[in-house]
């Protein structure tokens, strides 16, 4: 297919169209991608390919280098790429800053989402929301719009208004942490969500809360990369595909009934395929 | 830290120009001669020449304070100018109309607009331009509600009683080293009166501008606040960029009657000096207030300028019941040095003090909270409350913190608490994943950390602070 791009600009064009119509286009598409954190390797040769509208879920053992993807994906510092490329909406992903990326539309939702004392939600919503619009060519929302459109979001996590004008994930609980954190979701409305193990530390409720967010958010144009050790999370959030990460490859991929036999069967029968 | 925060982009000290004016400048040198020469410039009666006097001779036998936790070569005295004045303004104008338009110029470049139609609503100012004061506005204004706002040269022949009644009440001649000197050679500043009872209509502001080369700038506030009297005050200062340090000492006494209510704020933005550390202003400043009975002091400071700040706006709480309250911001960046903090002397009883300081101290900066809290034997029921927090940005910066507690009596409750943080990676990552880039990561981490003293600042100047630290964070980080 790179081969193609050598043609004239018609026929290129001609031939994505085809491609999308056959194949549907891909948001995502990691290529032979190595990384390392301090020295270490810890992605080995990872592939995957997302398409728009599509829900990934990828499982495995602790150390496997779940929560690592995110981070390199998203460009955190001290996680160096030593090798494999990334496209993302047609961009090569290791070409843009951390922001850049971010207001070209990937979140990532943390697993332990960090406070920021003093400076209120609200602000912090207002300046990431605007940050974006800018990027986009759009002009900042007024003060009176965003809180119209915060109030109304906050609504949907079941998170009370009070929390807006509260320091950034100041004094939360963990659940109200993690439904700031599909807040700003909601708000950006990305189109690749990354959510790194969210639902670590939730109770049932907070998990439906979640995972009630997130399906309300599913939509043909956006997908979503869920990253979880337990299948539990999986019963309120169906992906399409599952992949079992070990070793930092993916070993296996199958459908959601995947995440049913890893509950029975554990990953041991899985790691042996990854040396 | 972070490498991408490392090459932010510097941008440049927005107020680093200078102004070409005809100057009449005293040349280097301090002796005898140069005191009678400012006091007869100023027209002064005889008593305040020997006042003057009087505190020189002190000065001569006193020594440079060497406790500060800060580092700089030694001052040459005789070689700081001090006296300079625009020679425009060697007849006072007596309205805007007469003052030279270079100079109303160099304030609108500053964003500090003059004339009273287009100036900042509700605000009165005095501006000080070198040694002189250009300008006061809204001064009729005020007078209709006996308000008394205009330059302390003013005030030495207007209102003499005043002055001769309260000047070096609250700082001594002999108080310190820079106060003597101040005392000796101080050429201009502010004089605020408010009558009993009053409540004051306006935020009163002084404006300082350090222009002429190797010049000092001396001024001197005295701020009295009548029986059952409010007033809110604010200064700012700024100075153009130079290659070599500047000096300034100023002196600020407060005196709040019985019931009465002073809150002084400031925005200090004098010239940090380059990355590499050369130039800047040497802020040396004494800064006190006494509380009467009932009477209350707030100081809220934004320090942002100069090369080395060594600055302890204190209250004295002479009166019963009285309050003192010292809310800080203190930022130092590049090769910048802050030793300050505050002294609350609590004398009357069940008198009140709370102090906030937030130190950030960024680049290769050295940053100090100094603070002292005594109760005397006779402050029964003395309270205070002190916090202090530090946070550093970067691994190459410094923060102290000296606290001095002494209490002589022993039922005075005394809280201090203290932390020390970094900005972190996580919370740069948080922010940066959000879409923010790192220089507005950071400066609305800083200003999410100084929240708590904003909120004590006037409205209008709350938001100028937020900027100002924003401007002096760029290119810190690192």
């Amino acid at each position: 297919m790179f081969g193609l791009l050598l043609l004239t600009k018609t026929k290129t064009i001609e031939f994505t169209v085809l491609e999308n119509y056959r194949t549907k286009k891909f948001m995502l598409r990691i290529t032979d991608l190595f990384a390392r954190v301090e020295e270490k390797e810890i992605i080995k040769g990872l592939n995957l390919t997302v398409k728009p509208g599509e829900v990934h879920a990828i499982m495995g053992p602790n150390g496997a280098g779940k929560s690592t993807l995110g981070n390199v994906l998203s460009g955190r510092e001290g996680y160096e790429v030593t090798g494999g490329s990334v496209d993302f909406n047609g961009k090569d992903l290791f070409e843009l800053e951390i922001e850049e990326r971010a207001r070209e539309g990937l979140f990532l939702a943390f697993q332990y989402p960090v406070e920021i004392p003093g400076v209120s939600n609200m602000e912090f919503l207002k300046a990431s929301v605007d940050a974006k619009r800018k990027h986009h060519g759009q002009s900042e929302l007024s003060a009176v719009e965003f809180m119209k459109l915060a109030r109304e979001t906050s609504k949907r996590v079941n998170l009370d208004q009070a929390f807006l004008k509260r320091g950034v994930n100041e004094g939360f609980s963990g659940g109200e942490k993690k439904r700031n954190e599909i807040m700003q979701m909601m708000l950006l409305e990305p189109s690749l969500c990354i959510l790194d193990e969210t639902d670590s530390g939730l109770d049932i409720d907070a998990l439906q809360v979640v995972a009630n967010g997130v399906n309300a958010m599913r939509s043909p144009e956006r997908s979503f990369i869920v990253v979880t050790h337990y299948q539990r999370l999986l019963d309120y959030i169906v992906p399409d595909y599952v992949h079992v990460l070990a070793n930092g490859r993916i070993v296996k991929t199958g459908g959601k009934e995947l995440a049913l036999e890893l509950e029975e069967k554990g990953y041991a029968w899985l790691e042996n395929e990854a040396v | 830290m972070s490498e991408q925060v490392e090459h932010l982009i510097k941008k440049e000290y927005a107020a680093g120009f200078h102004t070409i004016l005809d100057s009449e400048t005293l040349p280097p040198g301090l002796n005898e001669d140069v005191i009678r020469f400012i006091s007869a410039k100023k027209n002064e009666p005889e008593w305040l020449l020997e006042w003057r006097l009087k505190a020189y001779h002190a000065w001569l036998e006193m020594d440079e304070p060497e406790w500060a936790h800060v580092k700089y070569d030694d001052i040459d005295f005789q070689a700081v100018s001090y006296y300079s004045a625009p020679k425009s303004m060697d007849e006072k104008p007596k309205s805007l109309d007469e003052v030279d338009p270079e100079l109303l110029r160099t304030y609108e470049k500053l964003g500090i607009p003059l004339h009273e139609q287009a100036a900042l609503a509700g605000v009165a100012m005095d501006v000080v331009f070198d040694s002189v004061s250009v300008v006061t506005t809204f001064r009729e204004k005020l007078l209709e509600v006996g308000v008394i706002f205009c330059s302390i040269s003013e005030a030495v022949h207007k209102y003499p009683d005043l002055v001769k009644k309260y000047i070096g009440s609250v700082v001594p001649q002999k108080d310190n080293y820079y106060a003597a000197l101040n005392c000796a050679v101080f050429s201009d500043g502010s004089f605020v009166y408010i009558p009993k009872g009053v409540r004051c209509p306006m935020e009163l502001s002084t404006y300082f501008r350090i222009n002429e080369q190797n010049t000092g700038q001396f001024e001197r506030t005295l701020i009295i606040a009548d029986e059952g009297s409010h007033v809110s005050y604010l200064e700012g200062c700024t100075a153009p960029m130079r290659d070599e340090n500047q000096l300034h000492a100023a002196v600020v006494e407060l005196i709040a009657l019985d019931n009465a209510e002073i809150k002084y704020s400031t925005v200090q933005n004098w010239y940090p000096g380059n990355e590499e550390g050369k130039g800047g202003i040497y802020n040396f400043v004494t800064k006190r207030g006494v509380c009467h009975t009932n009477a209350k002091i707030s100081w809220t400071q934004v320090e942002t300028g100069s090369a080395v700040t060594w600055k302890y706006p204190s209250c004295i709480l002479r009166g019963d019941n009285s309050v003192g309250e010292f809310y800080s911001v203190a930022l130092t960046n590049n090769y910048q040095q802050a030793d300050t903090g505050t002294k609350m002397i609590h004398i009357g009883k069940n008198t009140r003090s709370t102090i906030i300081s937030k130190g950030i101290s960024a680049g290769k900066s050295s940053n100090a909270y100094r603070g002292l809290v005594r109760i005397n034997p006779g402050a029964e029921g003395a309270r205070n409350y002190t916090q202090c927090d530090s946070l550093l940005i970067g691994d190459k910066c410094g923060a102290h913190t000296f606290p001095y507690i002494e209490s002589k009596n022993p039922s005075a409750v005394i809280e201090h608490e203290a932390t020390t943080s970094k900005v972190s990676e996580d919370q740069m990552f948080l922010c940066q994943q959000r879409g923010l880039d790192a220089e507005k990561a950071v400066s609305m981490i800083v200003n999410g950390f100084c929240r708590e003293v904003f909120k004590e600042l006037p409205m209008e100047f709350a938001v100028e602070a937020g900027k100002l630290l924003e401007v002096s964070l760029e290119g810190s980080v690192g």
